[in-house]
């Protein structure tokens, strides 16, 4: 069920767990759990681009997170060329960490405003001995020119830049030590329009100069769209259609997929498409529905819906599916 | 076109802090008309909220200060009423919901006795209609159980909620002119597309005018009859939906267009706007664009651009559409061809 050819993968996750304890009364006892992931297993090739997408609490933060384990997992594996990442001891974790980077959504709260630009790249130098000394000044100079910043503001403090600018800081800082893997968690989400293009055409024109493989996480399909290769649409922590971005925006199958695509505004007026409105809100982790946590929004369930869980299904190639209705094996609307 | 509900005329609205003055919003003219919606179009520090909050007399003073211009009602100028006249209008006859329904609703006071608050303000109703009253609003908006959901706290309540008792709160009184201040970028786009399509719905029941502030192209192409976009305090461009879309004149219109990845579109590299949005305190002089602008000739970087007519109710403040200044520089008017088409 591990839709990307696996043999390339770089990254291979396998029935990710993450439930939060709630804690109540005098003891602490725990009352329950926030099923913040439940059960997400996915890959991403060496070069390519994974996004997760979904709504808020959806869990693909946290999923992003545990990758690098600054959050631990409850249960499941994640494999990053071949080493086996949650079991990794603290020592060996820094090392690897080396490879993984995180861009994180805020470009204001992401970065000391006490430290200059050039204090926040040669920190990253430092910390893993990337750099000698005498070396770093010129190599944090290139890392601005990387990603267009110019070299006189190195010396300057995070506020006297824009946000478009500090997201470049943040990849900046990223890319410092080299990595294999970047997570970029929403990087583009505090940023206007003319900024995030100048941002997203970075991000692609990095990835082919140094053959970064993201796992990007998004909220905005269009955005999404644009920068991906594969897309894993993720509901209350589970995913529930995952494949290459072409097939999962051209030919949605998932009711959820389907109603998220249709919600996005379009930017032209003659419009005209269906737009499937759903009704209610996002159920609570701590208490999810049965069986599949979208029936009670879902406008095609039926009795198993409510009932079991479906699990991913293949419907097609590299495109998968967890539904009763729409990719049960054998069901007449898969698609081929 | 029909009569304007609310017409904005020449609004200039100043901003004084250490470093410097700001013109926030500079010689800005909107006009609104019953049952119809126009879309207020720009990136963050645009001026767009401040024109908002200018057409309520909302600006902090000092710093701001509504310096020259008028704001119409129904023929009414806002700017020369007192103050308590104003009290009167905000709520009843303006309403406005804001970005954060978090922050916008009391969090200790129950959701639906502030509704109940604000209709008894404007009204003679006592408690107890004025709280029937907020029940049915509840309802109206789509809240299901609304006599139980009247007494929860806003906490209680998920965004989309909170943002349905805004929504109700803002109608209330049944205001002729509604100003939606980016009313769903806190939300997902399940909840997004629930809200607009309530506005949209209780709009056609209650007739009103609405301003919608967003920056959005999507949300304003479904939802907007008219749009006015705004660069660093000034309109650049005005025109009909259709029109705009189909054919945007201001080349900061242009590269907002080419900046958007599009949803189902063969994925082409975007093409992004160069530089980025100045500080108030340090507008460029002539048009505030130039800097940014692929066009921009001798005459930008001194004077400021008219306003020009470009027909059917589209209007653009360039040069490229001066017919004078382009004769002299020997050009066609407008933006070249090759430009245009890259959308």
């Amino acid at each position: 069920m591990n839709p990307p050819a696996t043999n390339h993968a770089l990254l291979t996750v396998t029935d990710l767990v993450k439930h939060f304890p709630i804690r109540k009364g005098v003891f602490s006892r725990v009352s329950g759990a926030v099923r913040a992931v439940d059960g997400v297993s996915f890959s991403i090739p060496k070069g390519k681009t994974l996004s997760l997408v979904g709504e808020s609490g959806s869990g693909k933060t946290t999923t992003g997170k545990m990758i690098l384990r600054l959050i631990e997992p409850t249960s499941g594996a994640i494999r990053f060329d071949g080493i086996d990442v949650a079991a990794l001891p603290k020592p060996e974790l820094r090392a690897l960490r080396r490879r993984m980077q995180f861009i994180f959504q805020d470009p204001y709260g992401s970065l000391n405003p006490r430290m200059t630009v050039y204090a926040v790249l040669a920190e990253a130098l430092a910390a893993h001995n990337l750099a000698p000394r005498g070396k770093r000044r010129a190599r944090v100079l290139e890392l601005m020119d990387l990603v267009g910043l110019p070299p006189e503001s190195a010396d300057r403090y995070p506020n006297e830049f824009s946000g478009g600018q500090r997201q470049r800081i943040g990849i900046a800082r990223a890319l410092a030590v080299e990595p294999d893997l970047i997570v970029a968690d929403e990087p583009v989400s505090a940023l206007d329009v003319s900024i995030q293009a100048q941002i997203l055409n970075l991000m692609e024109d990095l990835q082919d100069r140094l053959g970064l493989t993201y796992l990007f996480i998004g909220h905005d399909l269009s955005v999404v769209q644009h920068i991906s290769d594969y897309v894993a649409v993720m509901y209350l922590g589970r995913i529930v259609e995952m494949g290459s971005a072409e097939t999962v925006f051209q030919h949605p199958v998932h009711p959820y997929t389907k109603a998220l695509l249709s919600a996005v505004p379009v930017p032209d007026p003659r419009g005209g498409k269906q737009r499937i409105i759903l009704t209610g809100d996002v159920p609570s982790p701590i208490n999810p529905p049965s069986g599949c946590f979208f029936h009670p929004r879902c406008p095609d369930r039926q009795n198993a819906c409510t009932s079991t869980a479906q699990s991913l299904v293949e419907v097609g190639s590299e495109h998968c599916v967890a539904c009763h209705v729409h990719a049960a094996p054998g069901s007449i609307s898969s698609i081929g | 076109m029909t009569q304007p509900i609310l017409s904005v005329r020449n609004l200039r609205v100043r901003f004084k802090s250490d470093k410097g003055e700001a013109w926030v919003v500079d010689d800005v003219s909107l006009d609104v008309s019953a049952g119809k919606t126009l879309a207020l179009v720009g990136e963050s520090g645009c001026g767009k909220s401040m024109t908002a909050l200018s057409i309520l007399r909302l600006i902090p003073s000092p710093p701001g200060k509504i310096a020259s211009g008028e704001i119409l009602l129904g023929g009414r100028d806002l700017l020369a009423l007192p103050e308590t006249d104003m009290q009167a209008i905000r709520g009843a006859e303006i309403s406005m919901i804001f970005q954060e329904p978090m922050t916008s609703l009391h969090p200790v006071f129950r959701a639906g006795n502030q509704i109940a608050a604000a209709i008894m303000l404007h009204s003679e109703l006592s408690f107890a209609e004025a709280r029937r009253e907020t029940v049915q609003l509840l309802a109206q908006v789509g809240i299901p159980s609304p006599e139980e959901r009247a007494d929860d706290y806003p906490h209680q309540m998920s965004g989309g909620m909170r943002q349905r008792a805004m929504i109700a709160m803002a109608l209330s009184c049944k205001p002729s002119v509604l100003i939606a201040d980016e009313p769903t970028t806190a939300l997902d786009v399940t909840i997004q597309a629930q809200i607009l399509d309530l506005l949209k719905k209780l709009q056609e029941q209650l007739g009103m005018a609405i301003i919608l502030i967003t920056h959005d192209l999507g949300i304003v192409a479904e939802n907007a009859d008219e749009v006015a976009i705004m660069y660093a305090g000034k309109i650049v461009e005005r025109a009909p939906v259709q029109d705009l879309y189909s054919s945007p004149r201001h080349p900061y219109t242009v590269g907002l267009f080419n900046s958007l990845p599009k949803l189902n579109a063969q994925r082409a590299r975007l093409v992004p706007i160069p530089g980025q949005v100045p500080a108030a305190t340090e507008f460029p002089a002539g048009c505030r664009f130039h800097p940014r602008c692929a066009h921009a000739m001798s005459c930008c970087t001194k004077e400021v651009p008219k306003t020009l007519d470009a027909g059917a109710g589209h209007s653009v403040a360039c040069w490229l559409y001066d017919t004078s200044t382009m004769s002299v520089q020997g050009r066609p008017v407008g933006i070249p061809a090759a430009e245009a088409a890259k959308r």
